[in-house]
């Protein structure tokens, strides 16, 4: 039995064809749809390295049934940087070296771009480390993390708008 | 770099000049931030298929059936690989010829030495029926009980610890000088199993075409990987192509080729297609390595002065039933405290588990805690203050060895480091401090040191005539920076611009970089690439400076400097000529030049080569609760010279963290009836989280060191957790009163005893 599903990812419409139920968001992104950047560091819910925007929240991807999210629209890290551009969070990251080996950095991103969107951390870099704690970090650039998110979070009201903030999109 | 990468635009980025030094950001940061960095796993070549592993389930025993009927006829499953049906090896993966060499669990048997260990690998068309396979494979066990943790057996004393050194070294004469002191210390600490937990699991993905074999794989050592894996499969080093462009992570478990990886290239070669195997989080508890227990009794002598007259560390560790790795915890205590008379022992017992092997600083990390712990209860003991019995202390020559040091700024890392903290303001006594919440406050320190060592490596440099420069080593960048750092040094070598400086490393088919360990990377490679470039620039200036057209003709004895692209005569820098200028009139397109680097023998034999640093940490205990909250930590460390100083500081950040980690977070917990890890998951195997991060100071302090090597470079990746571990645990103990001896520490051990 097959199972049909239609997704927006990153803009792009994508019709699905499943022949597994089990298939996972992340699984479909990395595995059949060769979207790689998300990232897959414990297939449960435990590190955050797969974190998506789905409809705008932040999600576990790993913890998502593809089946489930029929419809929904997908940002993921290879659609944050538009038009040649960084996203504000993007360059911030490098700015402020908020990653060492990278394999977390795609789900970080995506967290800190849910988290700013969330409208919840008033830039309090408590807060910021509160809501950025679902995202393991193994070689603990989270000082760079915290800085980061901050950097960007007034980079992102200074330009109006919690969401777009992009140079290109301004 | 591979020729995809494209740099940033952010400004930290354009230097023009020496390089070397300078705090640009990674030159691969923006792969890294569009999810365009390709890591093992996310490599996809045509007609793939998905490996999954089975592994064991008890800690010792043999599998006695497995149902593959079951698992073939599952849709989509293509072939199980067991102990019954798999590729020959060409070696027997339990052979072992060298002190690198672990042996591995290639389904040779139907032996279960520890849990979590392979026993089968199912292969199929998606990944979901691979996973649905191994699950149908329903494994029988005949079992037998295990045996767990320090006290599982006899122990007996190891032939060698780490790799090679002597389990037992003793200067002076210790049991005479402890029966003489004024003073006697006796403590016992223990520090439990830990899981390097990398974020990026293991992973591989393995083609076969005949005998040549290619694949992606996390590695920190692609020279050593290519010659193990050539040995199991019997063909030629150079007929294994290894890409290993970004790891997501090591700390160690990825310097040696694991089982897991191997089982991948097995299976690619059963079916005959390229197969992706990549470990789930809970298997990377068993083949991948770990970091040992231990239980160390230190004995201390000194006078009420608070000098030390000796100091005796003994460490017992855990080693598996089938392989040698002993945690070298006691000798963190050759180099740091002046004691006239030192021991140092270990003893070892075996348990069912996986093979322990290197971890983030191993032997230095479990042993600093232990040895800072005792040192301040030493202190205490003698009404001094902490920072005050180690000054007391200070060894101005190595103290194991009496050999002067190459260059030791530790007393400048004392004194920036305790002004920046605000020491002084430290109370000697516990628990008397409190913060306006009515939290107790606790202040503590500890010393950090980690060997300055280094490798062999190799590297080729290019002069092309339009004069742009290529250096090319097979380093490893597993976060530390390596793409920067050593482009850094490329550049600087070549005499050029960074932009025009191309820099190649991560696949095996490069000269041989050594292995990204031992905090020696950078100096290893770096010293390879520096010297491949003085060899390429020595070639130009020998066309140069023998054609009498050229303006550096006869500078012969003079000599030149390359800078910015061109080579000046160094008696009048305004006679200079451009690279490609030279090539261009010897009718050359580029030229070569190699190097190399490897420890010099002579000065390992005069001096003993050391980074130090110092670490004062502040913890918040909640008086009612116990819960402890680091919430402060300042390092300042002498490494010798900074590359790079944005990424440096990335590193000790990131030690410091793992110290916090060791001395209040992170333990593996071991069933001991059964033999499994009870928390093998990121859930329940704790590592700090960002809001487990405190504020954080780094300090960079200036240290030269003309013997280590050309460059200076003693090497910054392990440091920070040395140190750091000991001042958060001493910090509990200045915040409640209560000396928690073993790790981690939880908020039960202060509570009890304060209640009591």
């Amino acid at each position: 039995m097959t199972f049909s599903i239609s997704l927006t990812v990153n803009g792009v419409r994508r019709d699905v064809e499943l022949d597994n139920p089990r298939v996972t968001l992340l699984d479909l992104l990395r595995e059949r749809l060769q979207l790689t950047g998300t990232k897959k560091g414990c297939d449960r819910g435990q590190c955050g390295a797969c974190t998506v925007l789905v409809d705008g929240r932040r999600i576990n991807s790993c913890l998502a049934l593809a089946l489930s999210h029929d419809g929904a629209d997908i940002r993921t890290i290879e659609g944050v940087a538009e038009g040649g551009h960084l996203h504000p969070v993007q360059e911030a990251f490098i700015a402020h070296d908020a990653l060492q080996c990278g394999f977390c950095t795609p789900g970080q991103i995506m967290s800190a771009i849910g988290l700013i969107q969330e409208g919840q951390t008033d830039g309090d870099p408590e807060r910021v480390r509160e809501g950025m704690s679902g995202n393991l970090c193994r070689c603990s650039a989270y000082a760079g993390i915290t800085e980061a998110v901050l950097d960007a979070q007034k980079k992102l009201a200074e330009a109006g708008g919690t969401d777009a903030g992009r140079r290109d999109a301004a | 770099m591979t020729s995809e990468i494209s740099l940033s635009t952010v400004p930290a980025h354009t230097r023009h000049g020496s390089n070397i030094g300078q705090p640009l950001t990674r030159r691969d940061g923006v792969l890294k931030v569009t999810g365009a960095a390709t890591y093992a796993a996310d490599n996809h070549p045509e007609g793939m298929l998905f490996a999954v592993m089975a592994t064991s389930s008890i800690a010792r025993g043999r599998v006695v059936a497995l149902d593959v009927d079951a698992a073939k006829a599952h849709p989509g499953v293509v072939d199980v690989m067991t102990p019954a049906h798999k590729p020959e090896l060409a070696m027997d993966p339990d052979a072992k010829t060298n002190p690198f060499m672990f042996r591995l669990d290639l389904l040779q048997n139907d032996l279960v030495r520890y849990a979590h260990q392979p026993i089968a690998v199912v292969v199929a068309r998606s990944l979901e029926a691979a996973t649905e396979g191994a699950a149908l494979l329903a494994p029988r066990y005949e079992e037998e009980p295990a045996r767990v943790g320090l006290d599982a057996d006899e122990s007996f004393e190891p032939a060698a610890i780490g790799i090679g050194s002597p389990a037992r070294i003793e200067r002076g004469d210790v049991e005479a000088a402890l029966a003489r002191a004024e003073h006697r210390l006796e403590a016992t600490y223990e520090t439990p199993a830990q899981y390097h937990n990398a974020m990026e699991p293991h992973a591989i993905v393995a083609a076969w075409d005949g005998d040549t074999l290619s694949i992606d794989t996390p590695s920190q050592g692609l020279a050593m990987a290519q010659g193990r894996l050539a040995g199991l499969f019997g063909i030629a080093p150079e007929n294994i192509h290894i890409r290993s462009p970004f790891l997501g992570g090591g700390f160690g478990s990825k310097g040696l080729v694991s089982g897991p990886q191997v089982l991948g290239i097995m299976a690619a070669k059963l079916v005959g297609r390229p197969v992706k195997l990549v470990l789930r989080r809970d298997q990377m508890y068993g083949p991948v390595g770990h970091r040992p227990p231990t239980r160390q009794t230190l004995r201390l002598g000194f006078d009420g002065e608070g000098k030390l007259s000796a100091l005796h560390h003994h460490a017992k560790t855990v080693s598996s039933t089938f392989d040698d790795f002993f945690e070298p915890a006691a000798d963190i205590s050759h180099t740091l405290y002046a004691a006239p008379a030192i021991l140092t022992s270990h003893e070892a017992v075996r348990a069912d588990i996986g093979t322990p092997l290197f971890m983030r600083a191993p032997g230095e990390a479990t042993g600093s805690i232990a040895l800072e712990g005792a040192i301040d209860e030493a202190a205490f003991a003698c009404g001094m203050d902490p920072l005050a019995f180690r000054l007391k202390n200070y060894a101005e020559v190595e103290p194991i060895s009496g050999k002067p040091f190459s260059s030791k700024a530790l007393r400048e890392c004392y004194r920036q480091g305790a002004e920046r903290f605000g020491w002084s303001r430290r109370t000697i006594e516990p628990r008397k401090m409190r913060d306006e919440n009515g939290y107790l406050v606790g202040w503590g320190m500890g010393t950090a040191t980690f060997p300055a060592l280094m490798f062999q490596a190799e590297a080729r440099a290019v002069l092309r005539r339009d004069g742009s420069g290529v250096m090319e080593t097979g380093a490893h960048d597993m976060g530390q920076g390596a793409w920067t750092a050593l482009a850094q040094i490329a550049a600087d070598a070549l005499g050029l611009d960074l932009d025009r400086t191309e820099f190649r490393a991560g696949t095996s088919d490069l000269p041989d970089a050594g292995i990204a360990g031992g905090s020696a990377h950078t100096a290893t490679a770096g010293m390879a690439i520096h010297n491949a470039g003085a060899d390429v620039v020595a070639k130009l200036a020998a066309l140069a400076t023998g054609d009498e057209r050229s303006p550096l003709f006869g500078a012969g004895n003079a000599g030149v400097v390359a800078r910015e692209g061109r080579l000046h005569r160094r008696d009048d820098e305004s006679r200079s000529e451009g690279y490609g200028d030279i090539l261009a009139r010897a009718g050359l397109a580029q030229i070569e030049g190699k190097g190399s680097a490897a420890p010099d023998p002579s000065v390992q034999e005069t001096y003993a080569m050391h980074a130090h640093g110092a670490v004062f940490a502040e913890v918040k205990v909640d008086p009612d609760l116990g819960q402890v909250r680091a919430t402060r930590l300042v390092g300042a460390f002498a490494a010798g010279r900074v590359i790079n100083p944005r990424m440096v500081r990335s590193q000790f950040y990131g030690g410091m963290i793992w110290g916090i980690s060791f001395a209040l977070h992170e333990h593996a917990v071991m069933d001991r009836r059964s033999g499994r890890i009870l928390n093998a998951d990121l859930a329940e195997y704790h590592i700090p989280v960002n809001a487990d991060v405190p504020s954080l100071d780094a300090l960079m302090i200036e240290e030269h060191d003309p013997h280590v090597n050309a460059l200076g470079i003693k090497g910054v990746g392990e440091i920070g957790i040395t140190g750091s571990a000991g001042a958060v645990a001493n910090a509990v103990w200045h915040a409640t009163g209560v000396r928690v001896r073993h790790f981690p520490i939880g908020l039960d051990d202060l509570l009890v005893p304060a209640a009591a």
